[in-house]
């Protein structure tokens, strides 16, 4: 798509950095801000995944065996909590912040020292919603998406700490947030229209837009939840004239733009992955760049259909039907513009690539189930139920995280400058495949037998399923510390990779060398 | 940081700062909403004048009345009766009965909550013990009325409207004021 | 029956014999004993059918691009890349099909939310973590909690066939009937689901929900709450009992005289005294029914949301204070009032049973006339 004509090598002999703890403390380099983003994602996901696997070991076999059902409900909120703020959100950012910068030929990110606060930030609010765990009364329980009047009259002493915890999270999600559109709007090299922009730029750009959107609105109805507990305020409580349902129109009204946050980059990442592997340039770039607008705009729009059993009224309820269906069409076209790209490619399988067809199948079954929810009628029998569990687990674990990991392993060369180990990166990736599948296929069926989400304990017709479950989870667990030895491996040495690593490959990017320098694009490249 | 990217900077912030508000905002709009709508069966916090409205003889409406008190409220709430059948745009009073069986003074506020939520637009309350807080003393009963009239416009297709009050236990946020009449009912 | 089979099947398996399968009780939706849950199960399949379709063709073609493009094949790359007469193509047909999806869909949605010209009323409450159901047609109201004992839940005794989806008192309703629900809630959000009659709604606080279902065939139908409540969200199950119309009747009267009798039995009570070893019986049986959830079978509780009523200073010493938050709850709190859930017997046993169990020893034996003259008030004390 575009071709570097002055090449811009000169970086290398001024590489100088800072070393020590003031090298990551004090950093404002887009690469080392990108890198800590990734780890401290990287060990979210263990943090999550543990809980994930209390969770799983507790619904092993029927009964009540490991935790009493209070420490459950903890473990399932701050899971959620974690996963959803703590790995995936900021491993987008993480990713971001490595890539965009060099992807656009910027010689940094725009606001370099409000990056370095948007990071640091991060681990404090993790560390006060992981310690009001071992507070008394223990940490949050109503779940993660703290439905009131459970998060506000009948919720512990902790909450406080919860919604300081929200906020932070929040703030810093906006800072990186502004930080992306700046660098996005400003800091192209000359020649990078809008559009010769690379998909994972214009995901991230309309991703942010949609977390300046929405974050604040999370900020107000924490701060709500927060005055309605503590400060006699009565938004949610029907005895002093609120209405809990508001809640839910509040939070869902961030909630499901906060969906597209956690898959848009995803997209991204995939559009980057199978044109590099297919050997054939993107099908339908632009159509990729107005169906992630329109899945953006939608996403205003769909924000009752996780409250069909509200009691809305029949009018509304087919509004918000009509809305979610029609979301499926320009997801459609994404998934159909995937194909075409691999038509008549000539296609390789490296792991980027296997986690790239991957994330295309398993995300297009957690798309179809959303289809399926959105037909109201069916979802009064399929809500809150392990159907909704499997479904949003295909589309965040075997969607983003597969993309993240896809990602990870695709520009893992660039970042280290070795290639990483293509036999364990495989065994990783067909590990991972089989037991994600184990995990979360047959929650479809459990969920339409009838089993409800986010319960301790269950009927007898569902204790195979679970064991059965239960096994995958733990399987997946497993797979993920082959991941870890693989990145370990990969930093620490391995055969040399290339400037341009992939075969395939076409961007910015991979006209650096590997590793990329320290600094990178000094002198804006010139792109025809 | 030049000139052009202090303006983003700035117009971004802004829209942080707006949507923020706009979450805030979402509170009145949804009362707005609402009253526009009938979502969540929420009837008017105002008395409406009684109109001289047309009464329609022809239709009959079912009036099913729930009154709950509150696991925490301790006083007794029931309606005299249960259901009553009133012609739209006929005024009819009915009353509830409260008894505070506890040796303390209770203060209690009535939830209004109608269903279908739609017919709620078509409810008009002309006065009702619901718009304000209720005391009452220790040992105390008193009937609590409720004035009303069903608009002739309501939709062929309700029949029957429910309309719920859960009493609640606000003895805590108790302001009395002169706008509260609810001293007269109780003594 | 309570066994599937399901989960000895290998993935590749399940994943092609998804639809076969599908028709498989324990492997999908129920088609429920109601016109509208068999509708709902028929739309559900359609979409499913429609989905698997889309499935097959996305999947197919990717599948041969990736057996057939493959460089180890020796292939030249193509050079297409945008198309827009493909792209028009693909984006129409996905919108026809979901006007399919749409038109069946609302048409069921419009048939349940008509909820006009019902025979019987009942009015669903519900509270941490109990159902409490009011007829409004009859003179009948109770509590329906969960009646699997705790020591199946902790594993001390083998697990019953129909394991936390029994209740001490179900819902009685008649068949071929028109049954309306109404639907609230004391605390938090709740939500009734029995998948038989295909009813969810939520139950939310101060505001008042409405379901309704025409049975067809007698029997017992089991569901769960499903909105997270709290700590035992997964311990309020539902059972509806279904009868026919003449036998419905006749449990009404025996409900409505049942439910008399308790009233006279409480006016028989205040003269008796009852002695400790009946009420510490009574009681316990009680307290692990409807306390021992929060604050535990030992009286531990779990601090500080439920404290220890062991050693507690209200059970060893202020017996007013014991019967005032029996009977009134602590407001602000999850401690209920449970002057209208439990009969005065219940009451004054549990209150008892608390002053005595698990160390406490006060000797105390309240007496129902103590509790009830609490309860009366009327500025005598």
């Amino acid at each position: 798509m575009s071709t570097v004509t002055t090449a811009d090598h000169h970086d290398e002999h001024h590489d100088h950095k800072p070393t020590g703890i003031k090298r990551w403390l004090f950093t404002t380099n887009h690469k080392d801000i990108g890198s800590m983003y990734l780890i401290f994602a990287l060990v979210m996901f263990f943090i999550g995944g543990a809980m994930a696997m209390v969770i799983r070991l507790e619904l092993f076999q029927p009964g009540l065996q490991f935790v009493d059902p209070q420490f459950f409900n903890q473990m399932t909120t701050v899971h959620g909590l974690i996963m959803v703020f703590g790995a995936v959100m900021p491993a987008f950012t993480g990713l971001a912040n490595w890539m965009i910068p060099m992807m656009i030929g910027a010689p940094d990110m725009a606001l370099p020292r409000m990056n370095n606060w948007s990071f640091w930030i991060l681990p404090f609010a993790f560390l006060i919603l992981l310690i009001t765990l071992f507070m008394p009364g223990g940490g949050p329980d109503f779940g993660w998406t703290f439905y009131a009047p459970l998060s506000t009259t009948y919720s512990n002493d902790t909450t406080a700490l919860f919604v300081f915890s929200v906020h932070i999270m929040g703030i810093s999600s906006i800072m990186g947030a502004i930080n992306v559109i700046v660098t996005i709007v400003n800091m192209r090299a000359p020649g990078m229209t809008w559009m010769k922009m690379p998909l994972f730029v214009w995901t991230w750009l309309i991703t942010a837009f949609l977390l300046i959107m929405v974050m604040p609105v999370l900020a107000g109805v924490v701060t709500m939840v927060l005055t309605d507990k503590y400060f006699a305020t009565s938004f949610f409580d029907a005895a002093g004239g609120g209405d809990p349902v508001l809640f839910q129109h509040i939070f869902w009204f961030f909630g499901h733009p906060e969906v597209y946050i956690m898959i848009l980059p995803a997209f991204g990442i995939v559009s980057a992955i199978v044109p590099t592997f297919a050997r054939k340039k993107l099908f339908g770039y632009a159509s990729m760049v107005y169906a992630t607008a329109s899945i953006a705009i939608l996403s205003f729009l769909v924000w009752a259909h996780h409250m069909f059993t509200t009691g809305m009224p029949v009018f509304a309820t087919l509004f918000f039907m009509y809305t979610t269906m029609l979301i499926a069409v320009p997801t459609g076209v994404k998934v159909f513009n995937w194909v075409a790209t691999m038509w008549r490619g000539a296609m390789t399988f490296e792991v980027p690539m296997m986690f790239a067809l991957a994330f295309i199948v398993l995300f297009t079954i957690g798309g179809l189930s959303g289809v399926m929810l959105a037909i109201t009628p069916a979802d009064f029998q399929y809500h809150d139920t392990y159907f909704v569990v499997a479904h949003f687990h295909y589309v965040l674990v075997s969607g983003a995280v597969f993309s993240i990991v896809a990602a990870a392993y695709y520009w893992l060369p660039k970042w280290t400058g070795h290639m990483y180990d293509e036999k364990l990166g495989q065994l990783h990736f067909w590990c991972s495949l089989i037991s994600v599948n184990l995990l979360f296929f047959p929650m479809h069926f459990v969920g339409l037998a009838g089993m409800p989400r986010r319960i301790p304990d269950y009927a007898l017709q569902f204790a195979d399923f679970n064991a059965f479950i239960s096994v995958g989870g733990f399987l997946f667990g497993l797979s993920q510390l082959i991941f870890v030895w693989v990145i370990i491996k990969c930093a620490r040495g391995g055969e040399k990779a290339t400037a341009q690593v992939w075969e395939g490959a076409e961007g910015l990017e991979w006209e650096v060398p590997s590793p990329a320098p320290y600094h990178t694009f000094g002198t804006p490249p010139q792109i025809k | 940081m030049n000139a052009k990217q202090s303006t983003l900077i700035g117009k971004l912030s802004l829209l942080v700062v707006a949507m923020f508000a706009f979450g805030y905002a979402l509170v009145p709009l949804y009362d707005v909403f609402c009253d526009i709508t009938g979502i969540n069966g929420k009837t008017a916090a105002e008395p409406v004048s009684a109109e001289e409205a047309i009464v329609d003889t022809s239709r009959e409406i079912t009036i099913e009345f729930i009154a709950r008190p509150n696991q925490q409220m301790p006083w007794i709430f029931k309606p005299e009766v249960r259901r009553m059948t009133v012609h739209p745009g006929e005024i009819h009073v009915m009353n509830y009965l409260a008894e505070n069986p506890t040796i303390r003074s209770i203060v209690g506020q009535a939830v209004p909550s109608v269903s279908p939520g739609r017919a709620a637009l078509f409810f008009h309350k002309i006065e009702c013990f619901c718009f304000t807080q209720q005391y009452l003393a220790g040992g105390k009963d008193m009937l609590m009325p409720l004035q009303f009239y069903v608009d002739p416009a309501l939709p062929a297709q309700y029949s029957t409207i429910t309309l719920s009050y859960t009493l609640y236990d606000v003895t805590a946020q108790w302001q009395p004021d002169e706008h509260d009449n609810a001293s007269e009912f109780g003594e | 029956m309570a066994k599937t089979r399901g989960w000895r099947w290998s993935l590749p398996a399940l994943l092609l014999a998804g639809p076969a399968c599908a028709s498989g009780s324990n492997l999908n939706m129920t088609p429920g004993v109601t016109d509208i849950s068999l509708q709902v199960y028929n739309l559900h399949m359609t979409i499913f059918w429609i989905c698997c379709a889309i499935g097959l063709v996305v999947f197919g073609a990717m599948f041969v691009s990736i057996l057939l493009h493959r460089k180890s094949r020796g292939v030249e790359p193509a050079t297409f890349h945008e198309s827009t007469k493909v792209e028009i193509i693909w984006t129409a047909i996905p919108v026809l099909i979901l006007i399919v999806m749409a038109i069946p869909a609302t048409r069921v949605l419009i048939a349940m939310e008509d909820t006009s010209d019902s025979d019987v009323t009942v009015l669903i409450t519900g509270s941490q973590w109990r159902w409490h159901y009011e007829y409004l047609d009859y003179d009948i109201n109770y509590f329906s909690i969960l009646a699997t004992p705790r020591g199946q839940i902790e594993g001390r005794l083998p697990k019953g066939e129909n394991y936390l989806l029994e209740v001490d008192r179900p819902l009685v309703i008649p068949t071929d009937k028109k049954v309306r629900f109404l639907m609230t809630s004391d605390d938090v959000i709740h939500s009734w689901w029995v998948p038989d009659f295909a009813i969810k709604k939520d139950t939310n606080p101060g505001f008042i929900n409405e379901a309704w279902t025409q049975v067809n065939e007698p029997g017992i139908y089991r569901g769960q709450c499903t909105e997270l409540c709290g700590m035992d969200h997964g311990f309020m199950p539902i059972v509806v009992i279904a009868k026919e119309p003449a036998d419905f009747e006749i449990w009404a009267k025996a409900e409505e005289a049942r439910i008399a009798e308790i009233r006279e039995e409480e006016q028989r009570l205040l003269a008796l005294q009852m002695n400790l070893d009946e009420q510490m019986e009574l009681g316990e049986r009680v307290y692990m029914a409807h306390c021992a959830a929060c604050h535990q079978p030992n009286g531990e509780g779990l601090p500080p949301m439920f404290p220890a009523l062991k050693g507690n200073q209200v059970t060893m010493e202020d017996r007013a204070e014991h019967i005032k938050v029996m009977v009134d709850g602590r407001p602000g709190t999850s401690m209920a009032s449970f002057a209208r859930q439990l009969s005065l017997r219940e009451l004054t046993s549990v209150i008892t049973y608390g002053r005595n169990a698990w160390g406490n020893d006060t000797g105390d034996v309240v007496q129902a006339a103590e509790v009830y003259e609490y309860m009366q008030g009327k500025g005598s004390n």
